[in-house]
């Protein structure tokens, strides 16, 4: 309980600061319409009126909440109107890029362990890779694979997902697997292990602790990526679209409903990788 | 015979590679540096003769040549575009966004109650896709480089603090205790101590503001955006596939990206200098 009063003490602060805002930014569009009826706006009048327009520029929480359940509850989850049906979309992207990303971080980080041209070769460009803006590329790996002749946005989204999320992957497990100091290597050598012997019994399960580590960071970027990849390029499924809609459509309450599903969503991924990582970690026998 | 050139090239530098990185001078700069510059070489190389030789088509991915034609060719959009993006989008968010974080962050290192409330909520939000804010914001502020800079600073914001609020916990307390056996104030305490310790963990948050900030400023563009600015030419140039115009943007993009990040990574080296990870 003495953790928890902070924290809510600070939602509660951003809250009410959400709702002065509110009132203050609606305003203006408020005063407008009382003008052109020619009636006077008092203030209790002009707070309720700020809260519940229809187009607001700010919308209030409650506003915003009431959007967000009426989008995951109000139709069949199969619905294109549904949240829910827009969310599982995302999930999918970002489920293709994170595996992608695991299996191209976990990939590169056994090559530049094991061989040492690998490791000077590649590590510069893979840090490189993450100071490029992954969003410039994002329409162009669209168009290209257009011209490729892939269907759907399927794949372009999982490669600008795997693009940011390989990297944390990557990073961790060069640490991991470089993990066991010399005392244990040579007593593997002393055993007489072959290299694939080293690597399976000492150097991969040395590397857990950090691979999953490395999971939530490589989970939320995913998602980021996933987004991106629906954002800006016309894409009509997905949580990145629901964004975009709103905002070309003027329906601001869409957009802010999407942007807290993606919320909602990238609080599940992490505490499900979370989950998952106190399994493998208890199951390994890793002190918490 | 583009291709076999090409290959021979590949294995030229692969078999020198592999040579400078077991050889003898393995831990000299020189390699350190050779080594990386030429795998980029090759994988230019290999770029450009898989183009020359016809296997994928100019409209597909255009060759590193003709890039740069492109490049030579329009220096002014590129120009434009980059001052538009860049310098006024994303470093005025930069610098505003990490400039307030620093503030809250020692206002949190203040108020102990406000740490306990701000830093779980800002290690959530720095997880979140912040980068959905951007439609929101462009409304607000409008098209120009003003809404860019908001975005950047939305998403800039959360990463710094929960970095910077880190860092000033890091000073040990052996250290704390010895300033107030010296009667330090808060003051002297923060300035002399607590910052400097900070320093490494605020340039590990500038390092991952500076590419946030790119991607922000960019991403922001695809909402609205004046005529010109990097992500505007982007997503109107991929639609008309006018393919080396795009490939031109984001190889100044990349440029940037690095240039900001090794920029920020020589400040820290010097700054930092003191630090373990900084010692050869």
């Amino acid at each position: 309980m003495t953790r928890a009063l902070p924290v809510l003490s600070v939602i509660l602060g951003i809250l009410a600061i959400w709702y002065l805002a509110t009132v203050w930014m609606n305003a203006p569009w408020a005063y407008d319409q009382a003008a052109r009826e020619g009636r006077s706006l008092g203030f209790g009048a002009l707070v309720s009126d700020t809260m519940a327009q229809a187009r607001p520029v700010l919308p209030p929480p409650h506003q915003v909440a009431a959007k967000l359940w009426e989008g995951l509850t109000a139709q069949a989850v199969t619905s294109k109107k549904s949240l829910v049906y827009h969310g599982y979309v995302t999930f999918r992207g970002t489920m293709w890029g994170f595996a992608l990303g695991i299996v191209l971080g976990v990939g590169l980080a056994m090559a530049i362990v094991r061989f040492r041209v690998m490791d000077l070769s590649l590590m510069p460009w893979a840090i490189i890779s993450q100071t490029v803006p992954i969003v410039a590329i994002a329409p162009m790996i669209l168009a290209m694979s257009n011209k490729l002749g892939i269907e759907g946005r399927e794949v372009p989204k999982a490669v600008i997902a795997a693009y940011l999320s390989f990297f944390p992957v990557l990073v961790s497990m060069v640490k991991g697997l470089r993990a066991p100091d010399q005392m244990q290597l040579d007593l593997l050598k002393t055993w007489g292990a072959t290299e694939a012997q080293t690597f399976f019994r000492l150097r991969l399960p040395a590397s857990m602790p950090y691979f999953f580590a490395s999971l939530k960071v490589s989970v939320a970027a995913a998602l980021v990526g996933t987004i991106v990849g629906e954002l800006p390029t016309g894409a009509v499924e997905g949580l990145g679209a629901r964004m975009l809609i709103g905002s070309q459509f003027g329906e601001p309450l869409i957009t802010w409903a999407a942007l807290f599903a993606s919320a909602i969503l990238a609080g599940l991924l992490i505490v499900a990788v979370g989950t998952v990582e106190r399994l493998a970690n208890s199951r390994m026998g890793v002190r918490a | 015979m583009i291709l076999i050139l090409a290959f021979g090239f590949w294995a030229l530098a692969w078999g020198l590679n592999v040579a400078a990185a077991n050889g003898p001078m393995r831990r000299s700069r020189a390699v350190r540096v050779m080594v990386p510059v030429l795998f980029g070489a090759t994988l230019l190389v290999m770029w450009e003769a898989i183009c020359r030789a016809g296997l994928v088509e100019p409209v597909v991915l255009p060759a590193p040549s003709a890039i740069a034609a492109k490049i030579a060719a329009s220096p002014e959009i590129l120009w434009a575009d980059f001052v538009q993006t860049v310098l006024k989008g994303a470093l005025s968010g930069f610098l505003i966004g990490t400039g307030a974080a620093m503030v809250v962050a020692v206002i949190c290192d203040r108020v102990p109650f406000l740490r306990a409330g701000l830093l779980p909520v800002g290690n959530f939000v720095a997880a979140l896709p912040i980068i959905g804010l951007a439609p929101i914001l462009v409304t607000w502020f409008g098209f120009g480089w003003q809404s860019k800079a908001a975005v950047v600073v939305a998403m800039v914001f959360f990463p710094m603090l929960v970095n910077v609020v880190a860092g000033l916990a890091s000073a040990e307390r052996m250290q704390r205790d010895l300033m107030a056996t010296w009667g330090a104030s808060y003051g002297q305490s923060l300035w002399k101590l607590r910052l400097p310790a900070a320093m490494p963990f605020v340039f590990n948050g500038l390092k991952i503001a500076a590419s946030l900030a790119l991607i922000g400023a960019i991403v922001a563009e695809y909402f609205g955006s004046p005529v010109f600015g990097m992500g505007f030419r982007i997503s109107t140039a991929a639609g008309v596939m006018n393919l080396e115009l795009v490939w031109a943007e984001i190889a100044v993009a990349a440029l940037a990206g690095s240039a900001f990040y090794g920029l920020i990574a020589l400040i820290e080296a010097g700054v930092t200098f003191w630090h373990p990870s900084q010692r050869n």
